[in-house]
């Protein structure tokens, strides 16, 4: 119950922002902060619950954000049931990748390598393909009213993505709690072992990759939204892949709030440094591969593992002189 | 149906390209044998490598046939560096964290890399960049000749060290048994790192070899490296003639794939290919039965 307060409290505090400033710089950082969050909250499921390191995120964000515009632009759907759509798109586009893969029995850099390589062929192929606007992308149409998913100020954007976010900490929590989390879980550890003792890791794994793809499925979506702009190097572009992966280990892998921590942090750095030195090309990104690297060297459990260790270390010490007392 | 012969040209072409793409999958495929990792930084490193070959032409007047007997050891020592003193410790003994730390460094040289040189595009000038051999039916670029006999060179090279000295044979030993290696007194995190390193080398003259005809640019190395994972898995992860045999197979696929259906499609052809022996066969064409 103590998680779902934290959750409430975390969501509540960064829901008021919005009433303390209405600075479009503020809004917009955390708005696209926000969308990596829940990208990356997608790829913890899967890779921080699971133990299935995705290097191919950009799969299921792109095709996110191809099938609510494609929907859109080419059919005329409403943005909504594009919304629904694209979810639904991402769950079945990672239903097929992951039962290909763990059929096949993938596992570590093999994983990694076919999801890299199945984002690779969604890009290129959505880079010549007429339907996804081959090399010009595809715009969406200007209509800044409710039931098209646009709105006129950034704050409701802001409260939509928090929403989102919302929902997948409490699904990453049900997950801890549930039996299939567990199941996970054990995969994560030892798969040979947990399917000695009867757990089905293909089924299981296959599940997380499902739930994992049509979270990042909606992240996807909310960039065609709000950005109305969708090209192939955005939507299936290693980048994605790249902040999908570095926002939960960042933060913490495999925790509630370790995506959400991530992003955070890993975006005040990148704007950080630009405000430092302009806005160059490749910075930012040079900043998250370092943080990746140190993140993983000293913290390999991340800041929240970080900080639990540094929390407990103080209490242990602080009961010590309480025990020694209790003892003398 | 085009003629025979210019068929025969594709396939030519293909072939000098694929022996590059083999010396890059080479250098791939010995870290997985021993590390049993995929360095994902290998593309990065190619980039730099490019780097540093137009800078030892552009600034010192070093040719890059050259250049390639210096780039080699400090590649090597590069190599050696990394994974000695960052990608080990980082691992924390977990492949998974391997994986991340070369992805990381990935992102950070190639990005390095942007941010230092942009994202413009450069060429090495040669005197002789335009000369090629007639063969009658078709011309091929005397530098991509080249490259196709110092990549058997450097596999010969290769292959030298691994059977004909001891830390060659310290190596083999790590990677078919790295708990009775280390218990009969190797240094396991040293066999890493030369490992590391020699794969970095391989990088550093393929790009020595490249640049007389190709572009470098930040992320000039990408296109290798997807194209290298291919070859490491067709050819079986670890294995060396494998990955020179699917280097030289995929130089082909590629420039027929490219020759009837285009270049970008041709590229589909090549991941198609990948995703199909990954899923059908993983331990590749000829690797080892698992």
């Amino acid at each position: 119950m103590k998680s779902f307060v934290a959750i409430a409290a975390v969501v509540a505090a960064l829901a008021a922002v919005p009433a303390l400033t209405h600075s479009n710089v503020v809004l917009n950082f955390l708005v696209v902060t926000l969308m990596i969050a829940l990208a990356g909250q997608g790829w913890n499921i899967l890779g921080g619950y699971g133990g299935q390191y995705s290097f191919g995120h950009a799969a299921f964000f792109g095709t996110g954000a191809y099938v609510t515009a494609i929907l859109q632009v080419r059919y005329g759907v409403n943005a909504w049931v594009g919304f629904a759509a694209s979810i639904a798109a991402g769950a079945v586009v990672g239903a097929i990748i992951g039962g290909l893969a763990f059929r096949a029995g993938l596992r570590s850099s093999y994983f990694a390598l076919v999801t890299l390589a199945f984002a690779e062929v969604l890009r290129i192929l959505a880079s010549v393909t007429p339907i996804t606007g081959a090399g010009v992308g595809i715009l969406i149409k200007l209509d800044l009213r409710a039931q098209s998913f646009q709105f006129q100020s950034r704050a409701i954007f802001y409260l939509v993505i928090l929403a989102l976010v919302a929902v997948a900490l409490v699904i990453a929590r049900l997950l801890e709690r549930s039996r299939f989390g567990a199941w996970l879980i054990a995969v994560r550890e030892n798969e040979d072992a947990a399917m000695a003792l009867g757990v089905d890791a293909f089924a299981v794994k296959l599940g997380a990759m499902v739930l994992s793809a049509a979270i990042t499925a909606a992240a996807g979506c909310f960039y065609a939204q709000y950005f109305l702009f969708i090209d192939a190097a955005i939507g299936y572009g290693p980048w994605i892949s790249i902040e999908a992966l570095l926002t939960p280990i960042i933060g913490g892998v495999g925790t509630v709030f370790g995506a959400l921590l991530g992003a955070l942090v890993v975006k005040a750095l990148g704007e950080g440094a630009k405000l430092i030195t302009g806005d160059v090309p490749g910075l930012d990104l040079m900043i998250y591969g370092a943080v990746l690297v140190l993140v993983i060297r000293f913290a390999p459990r991340g800041l929240v593992g970080a900080v639990t260790d540094i929390y407990d270390y103080f209490r242990a010490a602080a009961q010590k002189p309480a025990a020694e007392a209790a003892n003398g | 149906m085009p003629s025979p012969l210019i068929l025969l040209s594709a396939v030519l072409n293909g072939l000098m390209t694929g022996a590059v793409y083999a010396l890059v999958a080479l250098g791939l495929t010995l870290i997985y044998g021993v590390l049993h990792i995929i360095n994902f930084a290998h593309g990065a490193l190619l980039s730099a490598a490019l780097f540093a070959a137009f800078f030892a032409w552009q600034k010192l007047g070093l040719d890059p046939y050259i250049a390639a007997f210096v780039l080699a050891p400090v590649f090597f020592a590069l190599g050696y560096a990394l994974q000695r003193f960052i990608i080990g410790p980082a691992s924390h003994g977990d492949d998974r964290n391997m994986l991340l730390v070369t992805l990381g460094l990935a992102v950070l040289i190639e990005n390095a890399l942007l941010y230092e040189f942009h994202a413009d595009t450069r060429t090495v000038e040669l005197a002789y960049g335009f000369r090629s051999i007639d063969l009658g039916f078709t011309f091929l670029a005397v530098s991509r000749v080249i490259s196709f006999v110092a990549v058997f060179a450097v596999a010969l090279v290769l292959w030298l060290i691994m059977s004909r000295t001891d830390t060659g044979k310290a190596i083999r030993a790590v990677a078919r048994e790295k708990l009775g290696a280390e218990l009969s007194g190797i240094d396991v995190a040293h066999i890493y790192a030369v490992t590391f390193g020699l794969g970095t080398a391989c990088v550093a003259i393929a790009a020595c070899l490249l640049i007389p005809n190709y572009y470098v640019n930040p992320s000039a190395g990408n296109a290798f490296v997807l194209i290298a994972f291919t070859i490491v898995v067709l050819g079986g992860m670890g294995s060396v003639p494998g990955a020179l045999i699917g280097g030289l197979v995929i130089g082909v696929v590629e420039s027929l794939g490219g020759f009837f259906f285009g270049e970008s499609l041709g590229q589909v052809g090549i991941f198609l290919i990948f995703i199909a022996v990954l899923l059908v066969r993983p331990r590749g064409l000829f690797g080892a039965n698992a």
